[in-house]
């Protein structure tokens, strides 16, 4: 048996009435979807106004992380796939509307109507064709085409996920900057193989500078509160040699660059705009690289020590 | 389902061009108290689709509203109070939502609309 659940069945079928219970009962899941939630939530970075938002919940399941929507006042509308996760939902008394839906096919909402939108472990989902009828790359275009349409401009999205391989990690992201989105991919404890999470951070429309970037969490190789096995890798990051025309490359030192003075150039909507905000594998790195292909020169550094204190991200010039 | 998620949704059928608004077919309704938050409202109101609101108000029964609403009048605490109780207190238990369009039926049971397109539909 695959130990990936997604690899074992459709979410609406692997998630029936005894995996929903179990998955609702079990502190240890609670526990971390809460923390997943928080996290995400503060990914979000709404404005500290103390304003209740109308927030989206993709793939909401029996509503734990709703909870944490609810319990900072915001509403929100929970889409998921799986009728036996809503029905606990329902039995939890989830505050927000819960609507059976698939992301795949779409968002049926209007446009610019949702203030953010959060997801935990949910959208790897997309990736598996179930049916021959389901091609992987037009769900994702669907999900994230009908997301960017719903919300209102400059508004964010944080998708928390777990990606099988990079392969799949750039399936989902490019389709996600095809459809409008700039942002960028946050690794909270990255050193860790087991503590380690994936947030996509994605914003709706041209980013705004003069909101605080967020930063990873144990980027420095810190031990995570979480779990503090003793996996850490020690792995460095390196910027391994690029197969491309010598004349595109320009390197710097992303200590030189300054990101809050001098605002990103030339970018339209569309035009894909990358920070990559904290300490990634290299791999990653890659793939966002392979983004800017043709209208842009890069700026990286050499080694997690030179990312910028400020903000911990890298940048990307046009 | 309260009125304000209503107000947001639409019908997400292939080559429906207008799926806004999906008409309530009401079997039960409930009334469900919220706390009352008037920043919300007021945060919110720019987005509401008001005839929509208005007349699922009246589909659930519920005649209160104000036939047309203004920014202005979101200073009125007695306004304030019949729109919340129309976008946050009135649930769609059991019956449907009805594309305006093409008339398919998504049917909503213990509250929750089943939206599931068929393959055909996607």
């Amino acid at each position: 048996m695959p130990s990936r659940p997604e690899k074992q069945a459709p979410p609406e079928f692997f998630y029936d009435e005894t995996e929903a219970r179990k998955y609702t009962t079990s502190s240890r899941i609670i526990e971390i979807q809460a923390k997943l939630s928080e996290r995400a939530l503060e990914l979000l970075a709404l404005p500290d106004d103390g304003v209740s938002r109308l927030l989206l919940d993709i793939g909401c399941g029996s509503g734990l992380s709703g909870e944490t929507l609810s319990e900072n006042g915001h509403q929100w509308i929970g889409l998921d796939i799986s009728h036996s996760m809503l029905d606990i939902a329902l039995e939890r008394e989830a505050e927000g509307d819960l609507i059976l839906s698939d992301i795949g096919q779409g968002l049926g909402l209007r446009p610019g109507c949702i203030d953010g939108a959060i997801s935990i472990s949910a959208v790897q989902w997309l990736c598996n064709a179930d049916k021959s009828s389901n091609d992987p790359k037009l769900r994702l275009r669907a999900f994230f085409g009908s997301l960017y349409r719903c919300l209102a401009r400059g508004a964010r999205v944080v998708l928390q996920l777990y990606p099988e391989n990079h392969a799949q990690l750039e399936m989902i992201t490019s389709a996600a900057m095809r459809s409008g989105f700039s942002g960028g991919l946050v690794v909270d404890y990255p050193h860790s193989t087991r503590a380690k999470k994936y947030f996509l951070c994605l914003i709706c429309g041209p980013p705004n500078l003069s909101t605080t970037l967020p930063r990873a969490k144990g980027e420095d190789g810190g031990s995570c509160s979480e779990e503090s096995d003793s996996d850490g890798e020690n792995q460095t990051v390196r910027v391994q040699e690029r197969q491309r025309p010598r004349k595109k490359q320009k390197m710097l030192q992303l200590t030189q660059v300054h990101l809050r003075t001098e605002p990103f150039l030339g970018n339209g909507y569309g035009e894909p705009k990358v920070y990559i905000y904290s300490s990634i594998a290299v791999s990653i790195l890659e793939i966002n690289l392979r983004w800017m292909d043709l209208h842009t020169t890069w700026v990286w550094c050499s080694n997690l020590s030179t990312l910028d204190p400020m903000t911990g991200f890298w940048g990307f010039c046009s | 389902m309260r009125l304000l998620t209503h107000n947001m949704l639409s019908s997400n059928i292939k080559g429906v061009t207008n799926g806004f608004p999906l008409q309530l077919e009401v079997e039960k309704m409930v009334v469900k108290e919220v706390a009352f938050n008037g920043d919300f409202l007021k945060n919110i109101f720019p987005k509401i689709e008001w005839k929509a609101l208005l007349d699922a108000a009246v589909a659930m029964g519920c005649g209160d509203l104000p036939e047309n609403a203004e920014a202005t009048m979101l200073d009125n605490e007695e306004f304030l109070r019949k729109f919340h109780h129309a976008l946050l207190q009135l649930h769609l238990e059991e019956g449907a939502l009805i594309c305006p369009e093409t008339g398919r039926r998504f049917p909503v049971s213990k509250g929750i609309p089943n939206m599931l397109l068929h393959e055909d539909e996607v």
